[in-house]
Parts: C-alpha cells; sequence; structure tokens
C-alpha cells in the first residue's frame, strides 16, 4: 500500500479528569482519503480525544498538527475551520428546526442579518446529489428517522467543507440497513477525498471498512492492528485486554411449563396507528425467543404493552396462568417480570439519581429496603456496593448520578437491577446496543444464566447476530404481524433476513409501509 | 404513559374521548345554556352596536347595527349546539368532517362579539371604544410578552419582566420628574424619561443575566429576587424623592400617524395615540422578523432548544443568553414606562399590578411566538376593558363572570385546536461546558 500523506497527526496527547487519565499519551495518525478505526471499550477515551480533536476539550499535554502544522484548537469553530468535522455519538440537532436551518446555523448564509435559506437550501441539495445523501432540507428534524438524521449531521460537517470526518459510533444507533447505506456513503466521500475516524466497538464493522485500527483501553494505545491481517478475536482481545469469547456457549434449552402467552394482541403507536396487529406468541420458561425484525416493525409497541406502559387496543396476555393486559407496571414487575428498556436513557434510569438508587428503583418500597415509610439508604447502599462489583460497573462509585456513566456502564445498572431481583420471565428489548465486546460477553453470559435458572426469555432485538446467537426460537416480526418461528436449528441468517423483509416462502407479504 | 385515552381491552375500539370531542361537549353544555338564557331575555330588546368617535362633540357615526338580542342569542345558542353534536360524532366523510371543524372556527369568532351583545341587551354600545380600549391596554401586555419571547427563546426563564416593569416606571418617571423643571422642553424631557426606562430595564437584565448565567442560580430564583427587590426599591425612591408629585407629570403627547389618521373612525381611534402603542406593533415586528429570518433568531432558537448544538457549531451559547436577556430587558423597561410616563404620568407603589406575569401568561398561551402572544395579550385587554364597559353600562350580575367568560373559551378552543405549549427544550437550563 502506498502511504498517503498524514492530514491529521495527534502526538502525545494526556487529557485528565477529577480521579481519571482519560487520555495517556496518545498518538495516532490519519492518512488522506483513509479510513482510521479507533477501538475500544466504553470508557477507554475514545469520546475524549476526539472532543480534543474537535475542540470541545483542552489537553492537557500534546499536540495535533493538521496537514503537517501544528494547530492550536481552541473551539469547535477552530476546528470547523481547519476542515475538521464531527458526526456525535448523540446528535447535535435542534429537533424543532428544519434540515436547512440545522445545517446552516452557526455557518449562516445571509444578506445583512437576514437569512438566506433558499441559497442554503440550494447547497444541500447540491451536496446531497454528489455525495447520495438522501434528505429533503424543508423536513423537520423531529420528524426524521435516525438514518437520516445522520445523514443531516454528514452534510453539516460537508456544508463547513470539512475534509477531515469524525464518526463517533455512527452505527450504534442505526439498523443493519441504515448501516449498510452508511457505509456506501462513506466511500463515496472517501473517493471525493474525505479523510475519515471511525469510532465503533462493531469489530465486524471495523474490520470491513477501515484502513488502520488503533485499539484504545484504559486512556491509552493498546496497539495498532492491519485489518488485512485480523480477526474479529484478535481485535477483541486486543481491546478488552484479554480472550474474549465471541461465540456464546449455551446448552440446549430444555423448556419448562408456558410462562407467557400471548392471545392476538392489538397496540396502537404514539400516532394512534396500529402496531401491532394481532400478535400470537408462546414463551416457556427455560428458553429464550427471539424476536427478530427491522426497527419499526412493532417490536417496541409490543414491548410496552407487555410490561404495562402501553394500553392495550384488544386481545390479552397471560403470565404465570394470568391475565395480565393493562396491569399497570407495578403488578407486572410484582409478577416477576423484569424488563430491560429499548431507550436505556428514557426508560430505563433516572440519569439525575445516584447509580445506587437506580438499583432499587423497583424494589424500593419493599420491606428490604424501607422501613414503612422511611427508605432505608444503609441497605440501599449495602445493595449496591453487591450489585457494582458483580456486575463490574465502571467507575464502581454508587453515589455517582446514573446520567454521568457511559453507555455500556448504564446498562450495566440496569441489567444488574433487573436480573438480580429473583424474575421469572424476563423482557430484554436492545439489551446490547451500543455497547462494546467485553460488555456484550457479559450480559449475554447473564441472560444465558437467567434461562438456565427457568426463566422464560424475551429478547428483541434489531442485531440479527445478537438474536441467531442466543435464542432457542426465532420470531420475525414484520409489519405488526408475527410472520414466522421458527426454531434455531432452521434459522439461518439468509431464511431470518428475508422474512424480515417480508418475504415467506419466496412470497412477498401483501401491504405496503 | 403516553397515552391517556384507554379503551378497554374488552373489545372493539370504541368511543374515544378526543380533544375535538371534549371541545364538542363544552359547546353543547354552551350552548344549551345560551339557548336557555335568551329566552329570559325580554324579546323586544334590541343592541345597537355602533361604530362611532370616541371625541365627544361631533360624533359621525359610520353605522349603526340593531341586533334583536334574544333572537340572535337563539340562533347563536342553536349554532353552538349544532356543531357540538356534529362535533361529537364522528363522521366519515372527510368532506364533513372539514365543514364540522369550519363551524368550530366559526363559533370561536362568534362567541366574542355575543358576549358584548348579550351584555349590552337594551343599550347601544360603541364598537370602535371597546376595539381601541382594549388595544390601549393591551399595550404593556404585548411588549411584555414580547420580552418574555427574547428571553425564553434563548433558553433563560424571566418571571423578573414585573420586576423589570416596575423598576423602569419608577426611574422613567423619576427622571421626567427632576428634568421637567430645567428648562428643558416637554418633548425631550419625556423622551429621555422613556430612554431612562428602557435602559434601566436593561440594567436590571443584566442583574437577572449575571445571576442566573455567570453564577447559575435558579433562573426561578434570580426573577423572584428581582421582583421583591423591585417592589422594595421603588417604593423606597417613590417615598424619598417623589412624594410631591402626588399632581402627576404630563403624560406622552399623541402621535397622528400621517394619511392613515384621516381615515374615518379607526384613525382617530387607533392611528392617533400616544407613542408606546405604537411601539407595541413595532416590537411586534421587529421580535417577529429577528426571531425567524436574520442570524441572531436562528442562533438564539437553537441555544434555547440545544445549547450544545449549537455550542459544537462554534456558537457563544452564553454570549447569545446575556445579549437577549439584556434586550429582553429593556424591551420590558419600554412596557414599564407605558405606566408612569403614558398611562398615568405618575408612579405608585405596585403599579404595574401584576402586568408583567399577565404578559408571561400571554406569551405561554401564544405558545412562545410573537404573534400568538400579541394576540393573546389582545384577549387580556379585551378581557379588561370588557369589564369597564359593563360597569358602565350596569348589567345585573357581577361583572366579573362576564370577564371571566372569553379566558375561559379561549382556555378550550387553544387546548382543543392548538395542544400542550412547549416551551423551547432548554429553558431554564444553565449552560456548563464539558
Amino acid at each position: 500500500m502506498i502511504e498517503a500523506a498524514p492530514v491529521l497527526e495527534v502526538r502525545g496527547i494526556s487529557k485528565r479528569f477529577p480521579g481519571v487519565l482519560a487520555n495517556d499519551n496518545i498518538n495516532l495518525t490519519l492518512r488522506k482519503g483513509q479510513v482510521l478505526g479507533l477501538l475500544g471499550e466504553n470508557g477507554a477515551g475514545k469520546s475524549t480525544l476526539m472532543n480534543m480533536i474537535y475542540g470541545l476539550y483542552k489537553p492537557d499535554e500534546g499536540q495535533i498538527l493538521v496537514n503537517g502544522q501544528a494547530v492550536e484548537i481552541a473551539g469547535p469553530k477552530d476546528a470547523i475551520e481547519l476542515g475538521i468535522g464531527m458526526v456525535h455519538q448523540h446528535f447535535q440537532l435542534v429537533d424543532v428546526l428544519t434540515v436547512t436551518e440545522n445545517v446552516m446555523l452557526g455557518n449562516e448564509n445571509v444578506s445583512g442579518p437576514f437569512l438566506r435559506r433558499d441559497r442554503a437550501r440550494r447547497e444541500i441539495l447540491e451536496l446531497s446529489g454528489e455525495y447520495g445523501l438522501d434528505v429533503d432540507p424543508d423536513a423537520l428534524i423531529a420528524d426524521l428517522p435516525v438514518g437520516v438524521q445522520q445523514r443531516v449531521e454528514i452534510i453539516k460537517a460537508l456544508y463547513r467543507h470539512a475534509d477531515i470526518l469524525i464518526l463517533d459510533e455512527p452505527t450504534a444507533v442505526l439498523t443493519p440497513q441504515e448501516a449498510r447505506g452508511l457505509f456506501k456513503i462513506m466511500h463515496t466521500l472517501l473517493e471525493k477525498g474525505v479523510s475519515i475516524i471511525f469510532i465503533s466497538h462493531k469489530l465486524k464493522e471495523v474490520l470491513e471498512i477501515c484502513d488502520d485500527v488503533v485499539v484504545l483501553r484504559r486512556g491509552a494505545v493498546a496497539g495498532h492492528a492491519d485489518p488485512a491481517r485480523s480477526t474479529e478475536a484478535s481485535l477483541a482481545s486486543l481491546m478488552v485486554g484479554r480472550d474474549v469469547i465471541l461465540e456464546v456457549e449455551k446448552a440446549a434449552a430444555t423448556p419448562g411449563d408456558e410462562i407467557l402467552n400471548i392471545v392476538n394482541l392489538h397496540v396502537h403507536d404514539d400516532r394512534g396507528l396500529p402496531a401491532v396487529e394481532g400478535v400470537n406468541l408462546g414463551l416457556q420458561r427455560g428458553e429464550i425467543l427471539g424476536i427478530a425484525g427491522v426497527q419499526g416493525n412493532g417490536q417496541t409497541e409490543l414491548v410496552e404493552a407487555l410490561t404495562g406502559m402501553r394500553p392495550v387496543d384488544d386481545g390479552r396476555f397471560i403470565i404465570k396462568g394470568e391475565d395480565m393486559t393493562d396491569s399497570p407496571p407495578r403488578r407486572v414487575i410484582e409478577k416477576g417480570v423484569g424488563h430491560v428498556p429499548e431507550d436505556r436513557q428514557r426508560d430505563g434510569l433516572v440519569a439525575g439519581f445516584t447509580v445506587m438508587h437506580n438499583l432499587v428503583l423497583c424494589t424500593y418500597y419493599r420491606d428490604d429496603f424501607s422501613n414503612i415509610i422511611v427508605v432505608d439508604d444503609r441497605a440501599i447502599a449495602d445493595n449496591a456496593h453487591q450489585l457494582v462489583e458483580q456486575y463490574d460497573v465502571r467507575p464502581p462509585i454508587i453515589n455517582n448520578p446514573a446520567g454521568g456513566l457511559s453507555g455500556g456502564n448504564q446498562q450495566k445498572v440496569i441489567v444488574a437491577r433487573e436480573f438480580s431481583r429473583g424474575v421469572d420471565l424476563l423482557i430484554a428489548s436492545q439489551p446490547t446496543r451500543g455497547l462494546d465486546v467485553g460488555s456484550i460477553e457479559f450480559i449475554h453470559k447473564q441472560i444465558i444464566r437467567m434461562r438456565d435458572a427457568g426463566a422464560g426469555i424475551l429478547l428483541v432485538s434489531s442485531e440479527l447476530d445478537e438474536v441467531l446467537s442466543l435464542s432457542d426460537r426465532v420470531a420475525v416480526m414484520f409489519e405488526g404481524q408475527i410472520i414466522d418461528i421458527l426454531p434455531i436449528d432452521e434459522a439461518d441468517k439468509d431464511t431470518v433476513g428475508l422474512r424480515m423483509a417480508g418475504v415467506r416462502d419466496d412470497v412477498q407479504i401483501e401491504g405496503g409501509t | 404513559m403516553r397515552t391517556s385515552s384507554k379503551s378497554k381491552a374488552s373489545g372493539r375500539p370504541g368511543f374515544k374521548l378526543t380533544r375535538i370531542r371534549i371541545i364538542a361537549m363544552v359547546l353543547l353544555v354552551l350552548g344549551a345554556f345560551i339557548f336557555l338564557g335568551a329566552g329570559g331575555i325580554d324579546s323586544d330588546l334590541v343592541t345597537t352596536l355602533t361604530f362611532e368617535t370616541i371625541s365627544a362633540g361631533e360624533t359621525p357615526s359610520v353605522g349603526n347595527i340593531d341586533v334583536p338580542t334574544s333572537s340572535y342569542l337563539r340562533v347563536i345558542g342553536l349554532l353552538f349546539l349544532i356543531t357540538g353534536i356534529l362535533n361529537l360524532v364522528e363522521l366519515r366523510a372527510q368532506r364533513w368532517r372539514r365543514a364540522s371543524l369550519g363551524l368550530l372556527v366559526l363559533c370561536g369568532a362568534l362567541f366574542i362579539p355575543s358576549v358584548i351583545i348579550a351584555a349590552a341587551a337594551g343599550n347601544e354600545t360603541n364598537m370602535t371604544t371597546i376595539v381601541a380600549e382594549s388595544l390601549r391596554l393591551a399595550t404593556p401586555l404585548a411588549i411584555g410578552a414580547m420580552a418574555g419571547i427574547w428571553c425564553e427563546r434563548a433558553g433563560v426563564v424571566n418571571i423578573a419582566i414585573e420586576g423589570m416593569m416596575l423598576f423602569a416606571a419608577c426611574f422613567g418617571f423619576t427622571t421626567l420628574f427632576y428634568l421637567r423643571n430645567t428648562g428643558l422642553p416637554l418633548e425631550t424631557a419625556q423622551l429621555l424619561a422613556v430612554l431612562v426606562a428602557v435602559l434601566s430595564g436593561g440594567l436590571i437584565a443584566l442583574l437577572h443575566g449575571w445571576l442566573s448565567i455567570t453564577f447559575r442560580t435558579d433562573q426561578i430564583v434570580s426573577g423572584t429576587v428581582i421582583n421583591i427587590l423591585a417592589v422594595g426599591v421603588t417604593s423606597f425612591v417613590r417615598r424619598e424623592y417623589l412624594l410631591s408629585t402626588e399632581a402627576g407629570a404630563a403624560k406622552l403627547g399623541n402621535i397622528s400617524i400621517p394619511i392613515l389618521s384621516d381615515l374615518p373612525v379607526i384613525g382617530e381611534a387607533i392611528f392617533t395615540n400616544q407613542p408606546i402603542f405604537f411601539m407595541m406593533f413595532v416590537m411586534l415586528a421587529f421580535t417577529h422578523i429577528v426571531m425567524f429570518y436574520t442570524r441572531w433568531g436562528l442562533r438564539t432558537r437553537a441555544v434555547g432548544e440545544h445549547p450544545h448544538a449549537a455550542d459544537t457549531l462554534g456558537i457563544n451559547v452564553n454570549r447569545t443568553r446575556w445579549t437577549n436577556v439584556w434586550i429582553s430587558g429593556m424591551v420590558a423597561g419600554m412596557a414599564g414606562a407605558w405606566f408612569s410616563l403614558e398611562a398615568t404620568g405618575s408612579f405608585n407603589d405596585g403599579m404595574t399590578r401584576g402586568a408583567g406575569f399577565i404578559a408571561l401568561a400571554a406569551m405561554i398561551f401564544g405558545k412562545w411566538t410573537p404573534i400568538g402572544a400579541f394576540g393573546a395579550a389582545l384577549l387580556f385587554g379585551f378581557s379588561d376593558s370588557l369589564g369597564i364597559r359593563l360597569q358602565m353600562v350596569g348589567v345585573g350580575f357581577p361583572v366579573q363572570f362576564l370577564q371571566m367568560v372569553p379566558y375561559a373559551v379561549t382556555l378550550v378552543v387553544l387546548a382543543g385546536f392548538i395542544g400542550r405549549a412547549s416551551p423551547p427544550r432548554a429553558v431554564g437550563q444553565p449552560y456548563v461546558k464539558e
């Protein structure tokens, strides 16, 4: 390979936060027209490093070079001027403004004090044509799916003439199909001479798209890897610092009594439109039933109905022999149902509460944790110490607000809470979304452990690999219905993929979107 | 919990309490009330709506409309009932559904004239006065609401509008009081007084900014501090320096807008008026244009919604907020000047009488948009003027009830048509980098 000229170099950068050395003497080089993969577990310091390159944080030590010149990046404005663009993990878009307004914000096309929306609009259309970034410039951000919002973020960077693009975990929020689309866009960008830093902890993606990989561990560079000569296993062990078992090891299921029975369930979505249209499903103790499907085919509403968070329009479901249709969440919890929600920040945690209080969110009222009317903080703290250690929440400080933890550790807090209170039925929605391999391995093991202990597990995930590796049976959901249920040995990627697209027995299922 | 309407699991999607249906029920009750109430009015009574100039002397009336009170109210009551029923049953055909919604809007529009007609049964009532008075009384509310928009759109809660107004009213008047005997022409002194009022509003706003942006004090607390401070400081100033002013000073003089003021009736009622009255329209246009058509407005809105996003694009969040809070204070100062310099020509303790809070209510009513807030301020102004009017006419029951009606109706209509008011998302949250 001919070595292209370096466009961005980081030399000896360190950054300390109170009590943590977030980045320790990091070096890396991004070359023109290439993709540099940045791998690391949650909290390994990837985002910190990128925020320094983008001027949001100031490095304590070290140097950043752009096109061979040492530069001082005091704020995002400087970064933008140097041609650096960043797509943040949590999109930085203003919901109530249009695409055009979001793109032009901070860099407005004006005449006098007045906005020239028409000109900005035209530029956006040009960019979207040139790079294959399909967006409607007049749409409100709030109305757009995440995949499109991401395109808006990329356009934002290109509109500012970025030729160094930082993508911070861009695929964490995308469906597999959307991720495909993103890779195509990335290829177009590379052809046009843009250089990309790709942050991810999905090993497969990194191997597929990157020209060079830098692995961070605990704030320091753990090593470089050449994707052409690496495997997922080698990257994973570099990342975690030990060998990681990527394949889930589990014994055959030994199904027991039926624990959940869903009969002809109908549920509507937020807009009042039918989302779940006649689902019938049965789940037994000691088995994992995976629900595969492209996001937005009613999985969210199904789970919310089962956990008492959404009213049921028609049909019913029975848990442990009792009709639990339209029960309030407290009753569902008391029935022994655990729930790992899809959106952990909205439904899983109270971000402003401490870790220890988040760990008793659904049990605080029980005698273990409260005396008549006073909560027993000592018991709650003891419980938290134990769980934080057992579930490896980092940092293990129980008095920190949960919102301050990294995404993976937030998820561990939820998993610790839900798995530790003796549940018989676990409903896990996207349990490993956005997590690193170490955490995924851990959570998968816990799910298997629960199954072997005799719980029934309903696993909803848009990661097909996850569904296939964990489940004992796979149900595919499409447009609000279960279009097929396959035993795991008949469920291969191709078959399930076809079902996910609504194809069954080589016949397209009727009905539009 | 996202959905409140919950149909039982037992069967078909049954009758749902939608927003429209709730309005429809209110309309039914109202319609029945009006219809039956109309029966109690003597059928010979006639309400005469006149459209004449306000000044006594000659009254070149443009025309009178005689409305037979009882029959009119019967028709209106019937219209309400029909509209209520049409909206209660869910019509299938799109065309019918649209027609019944149209009727709903018509009912809303007819409501306020109907209140006037009912209230003035058997009498003459001058519509021009009511309109002109509504506008006049809406002035401090509308300008105050604009002040609120400037601040809150940038993400800073401003419940200190009341205090800022009071400060401005006091210092503006103090200025006029000390300047009037210095030989300065009255107009110049008044202009300076208004200027001081505006600037003192701005100064107090800087205190708000200092507390809530720099020190990240809770914005409600900071606002409350200012409101309490205003009451204390201004009454102190009055007692120490202004006691001899009970006689008052000259109010701001009328200005006639060329050409427009020659129009019959409204020329005199609206286009010949005091300066701050006209400033209301200027501020409305200014705020609307800046917020939605300029770079500054776009940045302001972004900072109020998602400050971190603005920050990543190189926008200085806190500087944007500072500037907006300052402008907000000056606009509030203008509203304050209305009380002491334009309306009364004197300063009294607590003379703003909660107008700052009503202005905030107007802002929220108008969903943080200048035009909506202006409309809400007009409604509040109308309610005030209606009260005054009715007291003069002398109706048989407590005026407060009729005064209440426009608010009640607007609440229902607003809840039905426009839905939940959503404030700028980051309002009230100090911005912390890192």
